[in-house]
């Protein structure tokens, strides 16, 4: 890197500098178009921004007078990608949408072409999606605890919190044969049914977690120096969250009760007894808070689906959808076509719009979907809390200090690749 | 009595080459670039963490300073916004450098033949070691830093003053 600008060049430097100062005018104050404030850019390569988000600051000492935060690098046109395949091989693009929580882009997106197709999902699959969604849920929070008291300075709980989340993720490689992107939940049901070795694994599970975030609420809750970096910071009043487009837990912790598996219930979610955690303050360890009681929610609905799932096929019997077994191949001339028209030609859907929308670990994950009568989609476009959290950023960080920052942007969980798609 | 004594009994004098010595050091504190970039980045902190510990081979330590790494593990997909970055970060890391492809995407772009993606990070910075898979498993990648260590084990003297790029 050659750090010295050569006599000639001097000059047009300055100029060029002030150009770029010029092009930021509106979106930072006056003061910095004098120099009086300084501007920082915070990422897109920085240890604390989750990914590789970019944050232009505007300082002054330390304080954040505004803070613009720069998505798209990460932008992998999933979007645009999902529309040149078929419908079914979309589901393997979706895991990595939110890499954190796979499960859930899988069922969304596979709910979308289910209301399309008015297909029918055996009850066994839906207690399972439960299963597999919550699952989900508890991993993609232990991650965000680890990372995030990490971020603040303490270590012990990120080793701790991966620890458990290796006992999830054992579990996803049962069913799908793969730790993180498994794409197990298809159109009209799962890939296969429950392996023996599944339900032994989690009640153990099951059984150990409670006590584990009793630990990760031993190592945080009463410390002091945990409690004054979180406490009053990054405040989000009600109205505002709203107005911000926030949801999910970081919505929850301002106080406002809304939460999709009660407000708009999908699967079996109605059948089971669970609470919605919610914050007085909506500052950073309200949200802390909020998903540490997740936790517990999410394990007592793991309780009630396991003590109770139905038995029966798991995936739809549908031969128009949903290919024949194997075993089928060898006996039936119609399931060779179906098996043929499928993996050849796919499914066609109508040409129809229908919009889903689930309750993900970051808050509403939601899937437009329109088709063409064809066997791929018009239109693919995934609804990611991510986004709109980053955006709400530059208004929770006005006054704060950059170390403030930090545990701000830990706080609401983004995502990178879920935002930037 | 130390470790040394007892395996050497009265021998009191080692010799070896300055290629293995130096090589040694090399591989058995590699401070690897804390730079993630999607998926695999989760994938290499399990690595890092409690079941796989990746400290077991001198890499506990990651270095947020591009300055003060020695391995470049570029950690899922690089898109042409980010590449720009990636270069820029590769060119600040002090010689001897190496760099790790973890994943599919990072290697040849994957399941993401698009407008967006670098298809393969080998367009914009030479890479020494492919981890294959989507993402890799954390024994797949330490199985690949095992492998950038036998190779650096053997380097030989004239590449280092030779300057040959790394």
């Amino acid at each position: 890197m050659v750090m010295t600008v050569p006599e000639s060049q001097q000059g047009k430097a300055i100029e060029s500098w002030q150009g770029q100062v010029e092009e930021l005018r509106g979106l930072v104050s006056e003061r910095a178009m004098t120099g009086e404030t300084l501007l920082l850019n915070m990422g897109p390569h920085h240890p604390s921004t989750h990914g590789v988000l970019r944050l232009l600051l505007e300082l002054d000492g330390e304080e954040i007078i505004t803070c613009l935060p720069d998505v798209g690098f990460l932008h992998t046109g999933i979007e645009k990608t999902i529309e040149s395949k078929q419908y079914e091989k979309g589901v393997a693009l979706t895991d990595r949408v939110d890499y954190l929580a796979p499960m859930n882009n899988n069922t969304v997106f596979v709910m979308a072409i289910e209301k399309m197709l008015a297909l029918d999902v055996p009850e066994r699959a839906q207690v399972i999606r439960v299963i597999c969604l919550e699952l989900t849920r508890i991993q993609s929070h232990l991650v965000w605890l680890g990372t995030h008291a990490l971020d603040m300075g303490a270590m012990s709980a990120f080793l701790y919190c991966f620890r458990e989340r290796e006992l999830i993720l054992d579990m996803f490689e049962m069913l799908s044969g793969q730790r993180m992107m498994g794409s197990y939940i298809r159109p009209g049901g799962l890939w296969r049914d429950l392996p023996d070795e599944f339900l032994p694994a989690l009640q153990h599970f099951v059984d150990i977690f409670p006590r584990r975030v009793d630990d990760y609420e031993a190592l945080l809750v009463n410390n002091p120096i945990w409690r004054d970096r979180t406490e009053g910071i990054g405040v989000v009043e009600p109205e505002e969250a709203l107005a911000l487009g926030m949801t999910g837990p970081t919505l929850r912790a301002s106080g406002v009760n809304w939460d999709i598996r009660k407000a708009e219930p999908y699967l079996t979610y109605p059948r089971y007894d669970f609470n919605v955690p919610l914050g007085e303050h909506g500052d950073v360890y309200d949200r802390f808070w909020v998903r540490m009681q997740e936790f517990r929610e999410s394990i007592k609905i793991i309780k009630q689906a396991m003590k109770n799932i139905p038995g029966g096929p798991v995936r739809s019997q549908n031969r128009k959808y949903v290919p024949p077994p194997r075993a089928e191949l060898g006996r039936s001339m119609e399931a060779v076509i179906h098996h043929f028209k499928l993996w050849t030609e796919g499914f066609s859907a109508p040409d129809e719009e229908v919009y889903v929308a689930i309750e993900g670990p970051r808050g509403e994950v939601g899937c437009y979907l329109h088709g063409t009568g064809g066997t791929k989609p018009r239109r693919v476009h995934l609804k990611t809390p991510s986004f709109m959290h980053i955006s709400a950023l530059g208004k929770m960080s006005q006054g704060h200090m950059i170390a403030d920052l930090v545990g701000i942007i830990g706080s609401v969980d983004i995502v990178l690749g879920d935002s930037d798609r | 009595m130390g470790v040394i004594s007892s395996k050497l009994g009265n021998l009191g004098v080692v010799t070896t080459s300055l290629e293995t010595a130096v090589n040694w050091g090399r591989t058995g504190a590699m401070w690897p670039l804390l730079f993630g970039l999607a998926c695999c980045a989760i994938e290499m902190m399990s690595t890092q963490a409690s079941n796989y510990d990746l400290s077991r081979f001198g890499m506990e330590l990651n270095r947020a300073s591009p300055r003060q790494s020695d391995l470049m593990i570029v950690a899922g997909r690089v898109t042409r916004k980010m590449a720009p970055v990636v270069r820029q970060l590769y060119d600040q890391m002090a010689s001897p450098r190496y760099v790790l492809s973890m994943g599919d995407c990072a290697s040849s772009g994957g399941v993401y033949n698009n407008y967006a993606i670098v298809q393969g990070v080998d367009e914009i910075i030479p890479v020494d070691v492919y981890v294959a898979g989507c993402p890799p498993r954390p024994e797949q990648l330490i199985h690949g830093i095992l492998t950038l260590h036998e190779r650096i084990k053997g380097e030989h003297f004239n590449e280092w003053i030779t300057g040959q790029e790394r």
